[in-house]
């Protein structure tokens, strides 16, 4: 494929979802969308309903618990259960071997000299891992039989480090892929070199991402069940059932016709459930070798060591080029990610990276070199932000960095490197595309809701007359949403796979009463609001009351094509779904309203569930009348009409194109852009390296807003979460690859305490290519808050020359860097 | 604590007790190991004591024993022999009638993925017992024994204020601390 031809994609691409969007005939005032609503999924988790996985009764349930790795790397030599089995309540005890035997490998997007089984296979990989599944009557003794199981292990060396994982006598993870080096790959856009080369400054950092995690309140869970026609059921609070339902069938070696996932509310996900596979894998293999409903959930210790997703650990390299005005010419990022001991999602966070690598600014030079190691940790994968929100911090440190040494603001050298409301839609540098934005107005509407020179004043004052340091922190950053599949395996010249499809879909009944059901087609509840989403433009397309519409979540064997949450994508999607179904259901019910009062079609419309004509709206049906005649009074409606008033949709993403064959493009992938700028004012106490907020704006632009109230709850629970990566949350593993994070009181989860109050704002710049405009937000504040904090702190300890290089920066850090500079001082002055 | 023991039941194995829980007399043996947790989930089937961590950090199984919160998971159903216990579905377990408290985190947002909820309802209950006004700050400090992953707290303080409003503006029932049902019309603590 030429340039050329890659062009005329990317414009037929365009148009197409321009139309697609585009609303039909001028403004319309919107009655629900734009309005704070109530939820609707409220009143059950309010009564303690929620039915989440653990709350699932089931006759004849019978229950796992897991005897985990207590070494990071080694043999499984024999494993003893005599006493376990001997345990009145244990029914059995299920290994790696039974695994091997019986299943193929799981799901996995990375390589498949990488594979994976649920319980560990000859090796142990981690701290943590699954070796052996006790099932037994209840939990209790389910773990009784744990304890009394004898297993022993030859350790091999530890491979913890991962620049010493690429060592040429480092230990294998796995010997047939013959490398610690999982994946490695160069993307050059632009002209790189000679931008570097004509640059009057380049900015360098050596930066480390912690390893954290979604860490949801609720552990991850699964019921495997055989049911009839030898259909094993499987509940489970994964999420994206329609993607993995087919792989966990190839797994367990079943057709993909005999396994149905129901899915399970989730207590939060935050990614760590998105695509989780090892936990219904887990639960439906234990059930088809007992032959009865086995539950396994996670406790925290299994979560903490042994989920799906530990979350980006990375180590860049990472420069910047600037002219001498502070006009960015160009990025440089060379990065190791520290996957741990498997690839289950492949590289895909990084292509997350990719679709906003040049941020808010307008540069076109940018290479990524990407190495993805393989160490004796937890796998890693989805965290909100799924990888791009750590490129956030990295461009947003080495613009800093900028700023300080061309002596400008931070605000200052941001808006002069802003892409313009008249630049869009843009593309970036990769290929992808910025839908629309208006990144001034965002930055004026943050600046607007903080007096920054009262603080700058302030933090003067304050240093001098009463020996505190104030640190003021500013930054804008991207939030992409609405991933298409290309993202996962672009990476590859020959991608096994090469999906290209992510839709949503839903379907819309009016009942013979007139009463609305939505059947949502690829997941359950799972902490954000998918059914007041639904109700509300439910509401907005027939003027039911939004109360009124029952939402319902069909089962994998049931389901209309569907991707589920995750980047951010669905309330964009299923808004698509839902509206596509809606006008499918005017159509017929004006079709049905105009036959019975012999009224043209067109001179019919649908306000507030009734359907009347134009101009005299005495004359009309009520939507119950219309259903009534839809479903019991066949010889009513017109000629060739079939009964019933039931609608489906799927809507397919709204704007992707192929990567060029080259990868010179990688295509438009995640185009729907929101923005965000956050400023924050902190007080560092450089004896205790306690840190106290003193101010916090975050003003976020996800285009068109559905319902503000649920909006700013992302905002202030992902800043939240954005506090505990910068400050507190690490998942950390000593030199010998042992687990120190074992516990909540080792991985510091953010109390109210550490939160600072919010001011909220909000921008819409619509985006034209999703129906009402709508952008994704539900990453919210943790795009933008280790940013922020970073600056925050080191313009507070500025004089001691603090630098955040590495998240989390705990107080210890903070102290040490104080201490060390006040030795220096100290030498300096003897 | 008395301990009742029955006929050939080993004492240091199970207990039989009897303990008031949302306004009801309960009894029932139950086994020494068994938590106070796993008791109210498995056999009384009140699910909205959620297990986030099982080692007392979290917060999410939260309860009231004789008007204080406390955590389920910490302690054993045997030591509640003789004591008054709240779930939130002492409030309200009727999902079209709320209490206030439960109304408030409704209007204000005080919730996402509900699984801290119902031990966020009851510390907000316990709190706002004495009928004092708080600032936000008070109120975030007496929230921050419970862990929420989904808020960012902010919503959950604004929930707590709203709640006082609506108790100071014309309590439905008293809320006084112990008294087992609340404001709720729903004397049955399983349902």
């Amino acid at each position: 494929m030429t340039s050329d031809t890659t062009n005329d994609a990317f414009n037929d691409a365009l148009a197409r979802a321009a139309e697609a969007a585009a609303p039909s005939g001028g403004q319309v005032k919107r009655k629900y969308i734009g309005r704070s609503m109530k939820r609707v999924e409220d009143p059950r988790l309010l009564t303690g309903r929620g039915g989440f996985i653990a709350d699932q009764k089931i006759a004849g349930l019978t229950h796992a618990a897991i005897f985990r790795s207590p070494v990071a790397h080694g043999r499984i030599v024999s494993i003893d259960a005599t006493a376990a089995l001997a345990i009145p309540g244990v029914i059995a005890v299920v290994t790696g071997e039974d695994c091997r035997a019986k299943m193929n490998p799981c799901m996995n997007f990375g390589p498949s000299t990488i594979p994976q089984y649920p319980l560990a296979v000859d090796k142990v990989r981690y701290v943590g891992e699954a070796v052996v599944a006790v099932i037994a009557d209840t939990r209790y003794l389910a773990e009784d039989g744990v304890d009394a199981l004898d297993v022993e292990f030859e350790e091999l060396p530890p491979v913890v480090n991962p620049f010493k994982a690429l060592e040429a006598d480092a230990a294998l993870l796995h010997e047939g892929h013959g490398s610690n080096l999982a994946y490695e790959r160069s993307f050059t856009f632009g002209e790189v070199d000679e931008a570097f080369e004509r640059a009057d400054l380049v900015v360098s950092d050596t930066l480390h991402w912690g390893r954290s995690a979604g860490m949801p309140l609720e552990t991850t869970g699964a019921i495997g069940k055989p049911g009839l026609n030898g259909v094993l059921e499987i509940y489970c609070n994964s999420m994206n059932f329609s993607y993995f339902v087919w792989l966990i069938a190839t797994a367990l070696k079943l057709p993909s016709n005999r396994v149905t996932i129901n899915p399970v509310p989730a207590g939060g996900s935050f990614g760590s459930k998105f695509t989780a596979h090892k936990v219904p894998t887990l639960a439906g293999f234990l059930a088809l070798q007992v032959n009865r409903p086995v539950s396994y959930v996670e406790d925290r210790l299994d979560h903490l060591m042994n989920s799906d997703h530990h979350a980006s650990d990375r180590y860049y390299e990472a420069k910047l080029a600037l002219t001498c005005d502070g006009t960015i010419v160009g990025m440089d990022v060379d990065v190791v990610d520290d996957y741990g001991a498997y690839l289950q999602f492949g590289v895909g966070t990084h292509g997350n990276a990719l679709s906003q690598g040049v941020g808010p600014y307008n540069f076109n030079n940018l290479r990524y070199h990407l190495r993805a190691v393989l160490t004796n940790k937890c796998q890693q994968g989805a965290y909100r932000g799924f990888g791009s929100e750590v490129h956030n911090w990295v461009l947003e440190r080495l613009v800093d960095q900028a700023a300080e040494k061309l002596g400008m603001a931070p605000e200052v050298i941001r808006r002069k490197n802003f892409i313009q409301p008249e630049q869009f839609p843009h593309k970036i540098p990769g290929g992808n595309l910025y839908d629309s934005g208006d990144y001034e107005a965002v930055l004026d509407k943050a600046l607007s809701m903080i007096d920054l020179e009262h603080w700058r004043k302030e933090k003067k004052r304050l240093r001098e007359e009463e020996n505190r340091y104030i640190g003021i922190g500013l930054v804008t950053t991207q939030e992409r949403s609405v991933f298409s599949s290309t993202e996962f395996w672009y990476w590859f010249d020959e991608p096994a796979f090469p999906i290209t499809s992510s839709p949503e879909s839903a379907t819309i009944t009016i009942d013979p009463s007139g009463e609305f059901q939505v059947l949502l087609h690829s997941q359950a509840m799972w902490g954000n609001s998918p059914e007041t989403v639904a109700a509300m433009v439910v509401a907005e397309e027939f003027g039911v009351e939004p109360d009124k519409v029952n939402i319902r979540y069909a089962d994998s064997a049931h389901a209309l094509p569907g991707t589920g949450p995750g980047g951010s994508r669905f309330t964009v999607m299923v808004t698509g779904a839902i509206r596509g179904a809606a006008k499918k259901l005017q159509k017929k019910i004006i079709e049905i309203a105009a036959h019975t009062l012999e009224v043209p079609p067109e001179d019919m419309e649908i306000t507030d569930a009734r359907v009347q004509v134009k101009g005299a709206p005495e004359v009309g049906l009520s939507l119950g009348e219309v259903a009534a005649t839809a479903y019991f009074f066949a010889l009513n409606l017109p000629p060739g009409m079939t009964s019933g008033l039931e609608e489906q949709h799927t809507y397919d993403h709204p704007l992707t194109t192929l990567p060029s064959p080259d990868r010179s493009d990688l295509g438009i992938f995640y185009p729907i852009m929101g923005h965000n700028c956050h400023i924050a004012v902190m007080e560092v106490d450089p004896d205790t390296g306690m840190t106290t907020w003193l101010d916090y704006v975050a003003v976020h632009d996800a285009g068109t807003i559905v319902n503000p109230i649920t909006l700013g709850g992302h905002v202030t629970g992902g800043t939240a979460q954005g506090v505990g990566t910068a400050l507190l949350e690490e998942l950390a593993y000593d030199e010998d690859g042992q687990f120190k994070s074992s516990t909540f009181l080792d991985y510091l989860i953010p109390t109210a305490n550490e939160i600072p109050a919010m001011k909220l704002g909000h921008v819409e710049t619509p985006s034209p290519y999703t129906e009402y405009g709508i952008k994704g937000g539900g990453e919210g504040g943790r795009m933008a808050t280790p940013g922020v904090i970073s600056a925050a702190i080191d313009d507070a300890l500025r004089e001691f020359g603090m630098h955040v290089q590495n998240l989390p920066v705990k107080p210890s850090d903070i102290v040490a860097t104080v201490l060390a500079a006040r030795e220096q001082q100290k030498e300096q002055r003897s | 604590m008395t301990i009742q023991t029955q006929g050939g039941v080993d004492p240091t194995l199970q207990r039989t007790i009897t303990a008031r829980v949302n306004g009801r007399d309960v009894s029932g043996v139950v086994d020494t190991r068994t938590t106070l947790a796993d008791w109210l989930r498995d056999e009384l089937d009140l699910v909205s004591v959620h297990l986030g961590c099982e080692h007392g950090v979290c917060g999410c199984c939260t309860i009231l024993l004789d008007g204080q919160s406390v955590r389920a998971c910490l302690m054993l159903a045997a030591q509640v022999n003789g004591r008054d216990v709240e779930t939130v579905e002492s409030l309200s377990s009727d999902q079209t009638k709320l209490h206030p408290i439960q109304e408030a985190f409704q209007e204000e947002h005080g919730l996402q993925c509900g699984f801290c909820t119902p031990a966020m309802v009851l510390r907000t209950k316990e709190i706002l017992a004495d009928g004092r006004e708080r600032t936000d700050e008070e109120v975030r400090q007496d929230i921050s024994g419970i862990l929420c992953r989904c808020t960012g707290y902010q919503n959950i303080i604004n929930s707590v204020q709203c709640a006082a409003r609506k108790l100071r503006a014309g309590s439905p029932a008293p809320i006084a601390a112990g008294t087992g049902t609340g404001g709720s019309s729903d004397q049955n603590p399983g349902a």
